[in-house]
């Protein structure tokens, strides 16, 4: 293990798992600018007490009547919410812009958990399509299986499923992480454009598609790699960072990281030379 | 977009009709423009069922052409007079619709493609199921209306697929309806969820061979193509091994016989399916909410992986 306080600023961040790309575009410049922090307020947030505990059984509830009373709870100050019978129905829990302890007894259907920052979300059953699209920060843990597009387009947080996955995993993800206890379907990671996807079983064909950025490490076998999809040295702090990353997700401790598989872009596919497509266009 | 339901009890039947109805009806927010049926009941196995149309439902929202009663009755004067004629006796005989017949027939033959043309020659006639256990019912509306315009609930049998469409590249009328008949195979269904870009290439080579096509559904080409495979010798799951690589374009679809029933998943997945495997229980659907419909208590369910072919026996 990297003895954290003698290595440089740049090493220490990386083996804290902050980040381990080198970004380069314009855009990827602008960071949270606390000065600002009046424009990061989200309307309809709410102080709640984890302590305070609640069931919602949304057994006859469509799923706009089920998250409105979620909103309608969070709102009362409760800040546990355990869900009964979800019934694999389709977009439960989207939307919540709040610290929140959420436990789903059942599966979700498509879009569950999708366009959510901060909650904390267990899924005691398995999740269709998209789950978590979106998510911009919190902790997603699915007990069973998940459908495909799982965390498409993240911004942050952790998603985690404990069975296996189907294709397009973590496509157009932007950051966070996506740890997947079993295996993983085919297009895992296309166009990713940063972050990182940890698959602790086999992956399908077309692995890190048209990737700009980003990380995914295999410990299974790999069907094939997408294109500018390459290999790269797992280095001692991404070995670190895994071990931390498993251990906090409570998923394959015990797994031997030193023999995972680390992919990234090869960037070949790369035409922009890091202008804004705009400027591209007036170069050419 | 169109949704895709089927189940397969092994060892044992029960009610499919009702069963695959309540899966349908929970999939009708993926189209309703269109329901169909195939359904495995337990028979004797003695007689052929035959379903098949003389017309089209013109009710609202149907792309077909309204025609008199009369007319369906001198199509059904002349399908008794060619059964007659082919030494094919109708043991019974029901007529759900006036444009909608059900016939048991008494009929020795090993290849059904002489005896298809056959009717099928008749304008305005098709067959859209043979066998000794299947039964295609399709109509429009959603899976609610058409079980109860055909009386499906009380059917029961092994297994069932279905599908609940909504039209995009075809018309609305039965004749564009799933399940297709995988003609001229007796017992043979199939259900599609997708959409397939060599359709023409395929067809006309099939049509080369001698294969029909009543429709211009791109999913009527993948029961042809696999009953084409299964007429050169392969099993079903040789033939929808195949389809894997012949068709293109992005698919899944169930195929169903007289005792068993597959699923296949295009290469890219972009279709979906979920599918829930026990020992005496196999139910799947383009969303788990299907499943849900027979099986309400918590289960375990996955997504099948791109390019998999599946196939389980009664």
């Amino acid at each position: 293990m990297a003895n954290i306080k003698t290595i440089d600023k740049k090493s220490k961040a990386q083996s804290m798992g902050m980040h381990t790309e080198v970004l380069t575009g314009r855009t990827q410049q602008k960071f949270f600018n606390p000065d600002e922090a009046e424009n990061f307020y989200y309307f309809g947030t709410y102080d709640v007490d984890f302590n305070k505990r609640t069931d919602l059984d949304v057994m006859n509830m469509s799923a706009p009547e089920a998250n409105k009373e979620i909103d309608n709870l969070m709102s009362q100050g409760y800040g546990t919410i355990v869900i009964k019978n979800p019934q694999g129905k389709h977009s439960l829990g989207v939307g919540i812009l709040n610290k929140l302890n959420l436990i789903f007894e059942g599966s979700l259907g498509y879009f569950g958990m999708g366009s959510c920052d901060g909650p904390i979300v267990r899924i005691n059953g398995r999740v269709g399509w998209s789950c978590a699209e979106n998510l911009m920060a919190g902790k997603v843990v699915i007990e069973k299986n998940a459908g495909s597009c799982f965390g498409a387009a993240i911004r942050g947080g952790d998603l985690i499923c404990k069975g296996s996955v189907g294709a397009r995993t973590g496509i157009d993800m932007k950051g966070g992480t996506i740890i997947i206890g079993g295996d993983a379907g085919a297009f895992t990671g296309f166009m990713m454009q940063r972050g990182r996807i940890i698959i602790l079983g086999d992956v399908g064909i077309n692995l890190g598609d048209s990737m700009y950025d980003g990380t995914i490490f295999v410990g299974g076998e790999i069907g094939s790699y997408g294109s500018d999809a390459v290999d790269a040295e797992l280095t001692l702090s991404d070995q670190d960072w895994l071990r931390r990353k498993l251990k906090v997700a409570e998923i394959g401790e015990d797994f031997d990281v030193s023999k995972m598989k680390k992919i990234v872009a090869g960037k070949k596919l790369w035409n922009y030379d890091n202008l804004e497509p705009t400027e591209k266009k007036g170069a050419i | 977009m169109c949704g895709i339901a089927g189940l397969i009890h092994r060892g044992k039947s029960s009610n499919v009709g009702s069963e695959l109805q309540g899966m349908l009806q929970a999939l009708k927010h993926r189209g309703e423009d269109s329901t169909g049926y195939a359904l495995y009941g337990d028979t004797d196995g003695k007689n052929f069922i035959m379903r098949f149309k003389v017309g089209e439902n013109v009710g609202e929202g149907s792309s077909s052409v309204m025609e008199d009663v009369s007319v369906y009755d001198e199509r059904k004067k002349i399908v008794d007079q060619t059964l007659a004629e082919m030494g094919a006796k109708i043991v019974k005989e029901e007529r759900t619709l006036p444009y909608s017949l059900r016939y048991e027939i008494d009929f020795e033959t090993k290849d059904l493609l002489d005896f298809s043309q056959r009717i099928e020659s008749i304008p305005g006639v098709e067959i859209l199921s043979m066998g000794k256990s299947l039964e295609v019912i399709k109509d429009l509306g959603n899976a609610k209306m058409v079980c109860d315009r055909y009386s499906l609930d009380k059917l029961v049998g092994t297994h069932a697929i279905g599908h609940a469409r909504m039209a995009t590249e075809s018309g609305v009328d039965i004749k564009s309806a799933h399940p297709f008949w995988g003609y001229p195979f007796s017992d043979v269904s199939v259900v599609h969820n997708g959409q397939l870009t060599n359709y023409w290439n395929n067809r006309r080579v099939l049509e080369n061979k001698g294969m029909r096509f009543m429709s211009e559904c791109d999913s009527e080409l993948i029961a042809v193509y696999i009953a084409q495979k299964m007429r050169e010798g392969a099993s079903l799951e040789e033939g929808m091994k195949d389809s894997l690589s012949g068709l293109d374009g992005v698919f899944t679809y169930f195929v169903a016989t007289k005792d068993s029933l597959g699923m296949a998943k295009d290469t890219m997945a972009a279709k979906p399916l979920v599918l829930y495997e026990s020992d005496d229980l196999v139910a799947m659907g383009s969303e788990e909410i299907a499943i849900r419909s027979v099986l309400p208590h918590e289960i375990d369910t996955y997504d099948p992986f791109d390019g998999e072919v599946k196939v389980w026996q009664i």
